[in-house]
């Protein structure tokens, strides 16, 4: 492969890391690589450290230093919220999430449904919005936790998790929302927020992998998941993995700084790329409500032609980007994501996420607006549909 | 993403054979668009021949089923249709160098559409029309039971995993899971009484041309292999009649057990697989 020529349109699932976070993380793996615990100085000035990035993290939420948890990231962080707040409220049993999360709040829902628990998962609409009624109508006495995500990793569909937390706070009812796909590209203030428990992953916004947090509101009920030693004042056991610390911190820092840039820059690009995509195919059609998106995502289907096919010929020219066909997954079904929002069969198999970073330039939108089209109507030719819009 | 093998991607890439053929002998469609993929191939076909002289096709799907769809028409141009419907779904995945489990329904897909083209042509009632009216197991993907036993049967298919990958059954909301485990137990069951029954009868009416090349095969198949484990050989000397004349080679030669061993052994393989009426002879 080589220098094959790159454009890198996949920042949902993954971000490179910024340079300025590989160089703060580099003295800590061999220089600086004591153990935080440790009674002597050389260990405990990493405790400074640590503190100092917990700091880092707190102000890009709005949040108290004491209320962050470090994790192993993202799923981690989900199943530690659900986990822990069931288990300190042994009596209650239900809980209410959508059917559009991502599966670290999905699978682990399905399996406490198995081990007794009742699931409620709230619809959305065609545009993949709630409906705020039906999670009015879904809280219950016995209900433990409500876990609903703050930004959809597939779509970028922003759920309004203040309003939701309100309602559910009115029942008094723990809220933990999933902030993978919002922190970072986002401004987020948990000051007076309704929201008690918030996940976040540092890859997601070009930090390391391997490490993320649990935002838990001072007061919040909850269980530690994983016990051992005191680390996390008791909430998380395990020695922490100080260099992904200091790389998340500086991450969050970064994101700051780049936050305008996100909201104006990226926002840009994205609309460009997807406007000239529209103009230039009547089978194209956007998935998700486009006036409330995270401002990097675009989700858009192509009618009668199949998603991995698009992949595959994007991939031989250099251009990295994702899909909810059911093909790309193993699985036979178009993401789940799009089902619950009634996307049309003939559009969910054909559909293609463009997720941008800071790191994509204009000439990468220009790169892929001018692959993508004989890319389409190559496959609109191989697909005996493909008359419909020819 | 997927190991898919270069041939895989160079027949995704460059398919071969893209288009509709206007005025078709043949015409096979299977598939749909809500199930993730459809295929649509059409022939001409030479009257006198009977040899495919011409193959197109059209796919909606993933970079595999583009790619068997391609390879199908290459494999089946200048064939005759009797040779062409001897083609399987394996066939098309070795061709390709293999495809993953999880997609062989993409040849599954192909192989369907080659039979349905061969049966219009014929105008046949099809199979497949008669495993529609089977009934429907996978409400997700519309797969009857007839389609399921027959790619098990076809593939030798044990799991319910293979069937969903060869099939798509099952792999929707899961709930037809149960009854996919029946249908195999169902054809394993008379898999093993298949076996049981074909166990090689003695056969009447052979000529003599079919005398001999049973005679021989059993020798090569199941004679032979067991008297070289013991450092042995045979060689097939004459056939007259019910007599065949062996000579023993190797070990098997010197053996002191060599009179039982022709009796015993070869003269009951002979029987079992040829002739109840052979008598087996050494030819020193």
């Amino acid at each position: 492969m080589g220098e094959k020529k790159l454009v890198y349109v996949d920042n949902n699932a993954t971000t490179r890391v910024d340079e300025e976070v590989v160089h703060a993380m580099q003295p800590y793996f061999t220089g600086l690589y004591g153990n935080p615990s440790s009674i002597h100085s050389f260990g405990g000035q990493i405790a400074k450290k640590i503190a100092d990035a917990r700091g880092q993290v707190a102000e890009l939420l709005g949040a108290q230093d004491t209320e962050i948890v470090f994790t192993s990231g993202g799923t981690e962080s989900d199943n530690f919220a659900i986990k822990g707040v069931l288990e300190y409220f042994p009596d209650k049993k239900h809980i209410v999430t959508t059917k559009v999360e991502h599966h670290a709040v999905l699978s682990l829902c399905d399996k406490l449904a198995k081990e007794g628990y009742q699931v409620t998962k709230l619809s959305v609409d065609r545009k993949g919005n709630l409906d705020l009624n039906e999670l009015r109508n879904s809280l219950r006495d016995d209900t433990a936790i409500v876990s609903i995500m703050y930004a959809n990793n597939e779509t970028g569909v922003i759920f309004p998790v203040e309003k939701i937390g309100q309602i559910v706070k009115e029942r008094g009812i723990t809220f933990h929302v999933d902030g993978v796909q919002a922190v970072g590209k986002i401004p987020i203030n948990l000051k007076d927020s309704p929201i008690d428990l918030l996940s976040l992953s540092s890859h997601k916004y070009h930090g390391p992998k391997g490490i993320g947090a649990l935002y838990i509101k001072r007061g919040t009920r909850i269980k530690p998941m994983i016990v051992g030693g005191h680390h996390e004042r008791g909430r998380r056991a395990g020695t922490e993995n100080v260099p992904g610390i200091i790389g998340l911190a500086k991450a969050c820092e970064l994101a700051q700084k780049y936050m305008q840039d996100e909201l104006t820059r990226i926002k840009g690009m994205r609309d460009r790329l997807e406007e000239k995509i529209l103009a230039r195919f009547k089978n194209a059609l956007v998935n998700g409500d486009r006036e409330n998106r995270t401002p990097n995502t675009t989700n858009i289907s192509f009618e009668y032609v199949e998603g991995e096919a698009i992949l595959l010929y994007l991939d031989e020219r250099g251009i990295a980007a994702s899909s909810g066909s059911a093909c790309t997954s193993g699985s036979l079904e178009p993401s789940h994501v799009l089902r619950a929002m009634g996307v049309p069969f003939t559009a969910a198999h054909g559909s293609v996420r463009f997720s941008l970073s800071r790191f994509n330039t204009d000439e990468d939108v220009d790169y892929i607006l001018s692959e993508l089209p004989p890319i389409i109507e190559r496959l609109l030719e191989i697909s005996p549909f493909g008359r419909e819009v020819l | 993403m997927w190991e898919y093998t270069e041939k895989v991607k160079d027949h995704y890439m460059n398919p071969r054979n893209v288009g509709v053929i206007e005025d078709a002998d043949a015409i096979g469609e299977v598939g749909n668009i809500v199930c993730g993929d459809a295929l649509k191939l059409t022939l001409k076909v030479d009257k006198r021949s009977g040899k495919i002289i011409d193959a197109k096709f059209q796919t909606f799907g993933c970079g595999s089923a583009i790619a068997s769809s391609s390879a199908l028409t290459e494999m089946i141009k200048g064939k005759t249709l009797s040779e062409a419907e001897k083609i399987t779904n394996q066939d098309i995945a070795t061709y390709l160098g293999g495809l993953p489990q999880e997609k062989m329904h993409c040849s599954v897909m192909g192989k369907e559409a080659l039979e349905t083209a061969i049966a219009r042509y014929r105008g046949k009632k099809l199979e497949r029309e008669e495993e529609e009216e089977g009934k429907i197991v996978c409400q997700c993907f519309g797969v009857t039971d007839r389609k399921i036993e027959k790619v098990i049967r076809e593939n030798n298919l044990t799991t319910v995993e293979q069937v969903t990958n060869y099939t798509k059954a099952g792999g929707g909301c899961g709930s037809c899971i149960p009854r996919i485990e029946e249908i195999l137990k169902e054809v394993r069951g008379r898999k093993e009484e298949e076996k049981v029954e074909k166990k090689p009868s003695p056969r009447k009416g052979l000529t003599n041309l079919q005398r001999i090349q049973l005679v021989q095969e059993t020798i090569e198949k199941s004679i032979r292999p067991q008297l070289q484990r013991d450092g042995g050989d045979i060689e097939l000397i004459d056939i007259e009649g019910p007599k065949v004349l062996i000579a023993l080679r190797g070990m098997c030669a010197n053996c002191v057990a060599a009179e039982a061993t022709v009796k015993g052994q070869i003269e009951a393989k002979l029987r079992e697989f040829v002739d109840e009426d052979i008598i087996v002879e050494e030819v020193k």
